[in-house]
């Protein structure tokens, strides 16, 4: 049996390179990106981002199963569809997630850790607004192109058409992804409590939708129509899903969408002011953390 | 060159004024910050580490502007904050990784300095379990080590021993002790204990409500004194009755007596005081200044009548004001 001693050699300086500001704004960002699915922390943590993210992937599975076995032209669900359909998995991954990305370091008083360091306010911010996004942009994106390799595997007609309607999909993936981040980070970064978070984030969700959903359904009943479109700008799928439809070419998936380019414009701008709105405010509530 | 220096440095808040004109320059070594609880050490602290503006007046830490420089001050610092800081799901060796890789450490780089600072602050197998379940003593390992991880020149320690039993507080201090002398680096350490600094720091600086009460080297506060402490087996009063005889101002301090140094001659009375009273003498000693005695005479002032008496070593609380 041989034993092994440890030799304590004394302290040694660091004398290697340090890296600047791109590199840390990147490892904060991979850092944010892995917490976000739970790597890097307990199994338990794990299980809720991919319980989510598999219950996501399913339709997807199905999809391309019917298609190959009842030889289908066309998929039973449409690629810019995809999100708004099953959007209360995404919803509850986000208020699930964006807690553990908004509010963890600030209930455990981590932040001025990042602040005492050369980590700057807005590279913080960004970091994780950005995290938060990617990992809602895969939750999206990875089924839907599980569905469009299934579409060339099971050599489906109109492949071109497959491709654009695929690409379309994917950047409304991109603003469903950017939305929802900064609405959930903004709401989670102020309530610190988790569960509070996680309901916090729930209500605006449910609330918002239910409210324009009883709203739009009134006014459809009214055959008011144009009110019902241009309510669908208070709730973010359906807001998303107008900048889908009047913007990218996308079959309505919401239940109203507002009308013509105009409506289109309007929900773009409405949504680049949620999420540039989201910068300053999460960069006010971060920054008074760090002196804590 | 000074490691810290501070001119009129003035922070006030909404309610209250957190530092007064604060003129103070310290040496690199390592240098104790003392002062009730809202003195305005973390005050301070937040001001050189460029997270907070000052009202007014000017700072420079390693010879950086704080203004100008924050930046690349923190680069070269390293703070161990006063309060639980610690995310409790992850364990020791991935949070304090996260931290390096934050002050620019290359990722190999990053998990070397990590498993190296955690050894140094003797963290071993544990540092692969969650921090949440910790005791306080090993949490404060864990915080002192982020602070370490990326080899600063000058480390923060706010209050490191808060919290700790006393065996804990003896390896905090020998550690913070082997920073300043084996590491090589720069230590401000802050305390509301006047004893545990005494025995660690190369210079003691005293602020209370945000003014600067002293700033000077450790032995300069525990200077020899111009008395002497006599202890003798039997006897103390028949020996202080002759030495006041002899004209010496000599006062009783429980077993002991306090004898004020007059001149050479102070030695000799007191020698054949106890040879004549054929007394046994069991100690004969220069008495020195504590670090304490900068407080006493404001803390007798302070006192209400029949107040019990602070414990040794504390600051008297709600002082000087």
């Amino acid at each position: 049996m041989t034993t092994s001693i440890i030799h304590d050699i004394g302290y040694r300086h660091y004398e290697g390179r340090r890296l600047g500001r791109g590199y840390v704004l990147r490892s904060l960002y991979v850092h944010n990106l892995r917490a976000a699915f739970g790597l890097g922390r307990p199994a338990r943590a794990k299980v809720m981002p991919f319980l989510l993210a598999a219950i996501m992937l399913l339709p997807a599975v199905g999809v391309v199963a019917a298609v190959g076995l009842a030889g289908l032209d066309r998929p039973p669900i449409r690629y810019s569809q995809y999100a708004v359909s099953l959007q209360v998995i995404i919803a509850i991954f986000l208020a699930t997630q964006a807690p553990v990305l908004a509010s963890r370091e600030l209930r455990h008083r981590v932040v001025p850790l990042y602040f005492s360091r050369p980590v700057g306010h807005l590279d913080f911010v960004l970091a994780k607004l950005a995290a938060l996004a990617t990992a809602l942009f895969a939750l999206m994106a990875v089924p839907i192109t599980v569905m469009y390799i299934g579409s060339l595997v099971n050599k489906m007609p109109n492949a071109s058409r497959h491709l654009a309607d695929y690409l379309t999909a994917l950047l409304g993936c991109v603003l469903f992804a950017l939305v929802l981040a900064a609405i959930g980070m903004v709401v989670a970064a102020f309530t610190p409590r988790r569960g509070f978070g996680v309901a916090a984030v729930i209500a605006v969700y449910s609330l918002s939708a239910g409210f324009v959903l009883i709203v739009q359904g009134l006014a459809e009943a009214h055959t008011n129509f144009t009110l019902a479109g241009w309510m669908g700008l208070f709730t973010p799928f359906n807001l998303v899903d107008i900048v889908q439809v009047r913007l990218l070419g996308a079959e309505p998936s919401a239940v109203a969408v507002a009308p013509g380019v105009l409506g289109g414009l309007v929900a773009l701008l409405l949504c680049g002011v949620l999420v540039a709105g989201s910068i300053p405010v999460l960069y006010r509530r971060f920054r008074k953390a760090g002196l804590s | 060159m000074p490691i810290i220096a501070t001119q009129g440095l003035t922070m006030r808040f909404p309610r209250v004024t957190a530092l007064d004109d604060l003129t103070v320059a310290v040496e690199p070594g390592i240098i104790g910050l003392v002062g009730a609880n809202g003195a305005g050490k973390s005050t301070l602290i937040r001001i050189l580490l460029g997270l907070q503006r000052p009202t007014s007046g000017r700072a420079s830490v390693l010879g950086l502007d704080i203004a100008r420089d924050g930046a690349r001050i923190r680069e070269r610092v390293g703070f161990m904050p006063e309060y639980e800081c610690l995310p409790p799901d992850v364990s020791a060796t991935e949070f304090v990784v996260h931290m390096a890789r934050m002050c620019g450490l290359p990722p190999t780089a990053a998990r070397e300095r990590a498993a190296d600072t955690l050894r140094h602050v003797g963290l071993y197998e544990e540092r692969y379990r969650p921090i949440g379940g910790y005791s306080t003593g090993m949490r404060q390992r864990v915080k002192l080590a982020q602070a370490l991880v990326h080899d600063p020149q000058l480390v923060f320690l706010d209050e490191p021993t808060n919290g700790l039993d006393p065996a804990g507080r003896d390896e905090m201090l020998g550690l913070i002790r082997r920073i300043g002398t084996e590491f090589g680096i720069s230590v401000l350490v802050t305390s509301h204990l006047l004893g545990e600094l005494e025995r660690i720091c190369d210079h003691v600086v005293i602020i209370d409500g945000g003014r600067l009460l002293r700033s000077q080297a450790v032995e300069a506060y525990t200077a020899a004194s111009g008395s002497l402490t006599v202890e003798v087996d039997e006897g103390r009063d028949r020996l202080a009755a002759l030495l006041a005889e002899a004209g010496l101002a000599v006062r009783a301090e429980g077993r002991q007596l306090v004898v004020d140094i007059a001149d050479e001659s102070t030695y000799d009375l007191i020698r054949d005081g106890v040879a004549d009273l054929g007394l046994r003498l069991v100690r004969l000693e220069q008495r020195r200044h504590r670090i304490e005695e900068v407080f006493a005479p404001a803390s007798h002032q302070a006192a209400a009548p029949g107040a019990p008496p602070a414990p040794p070593g504390a600051y008297p609380q709600g002082g000087v004001r």
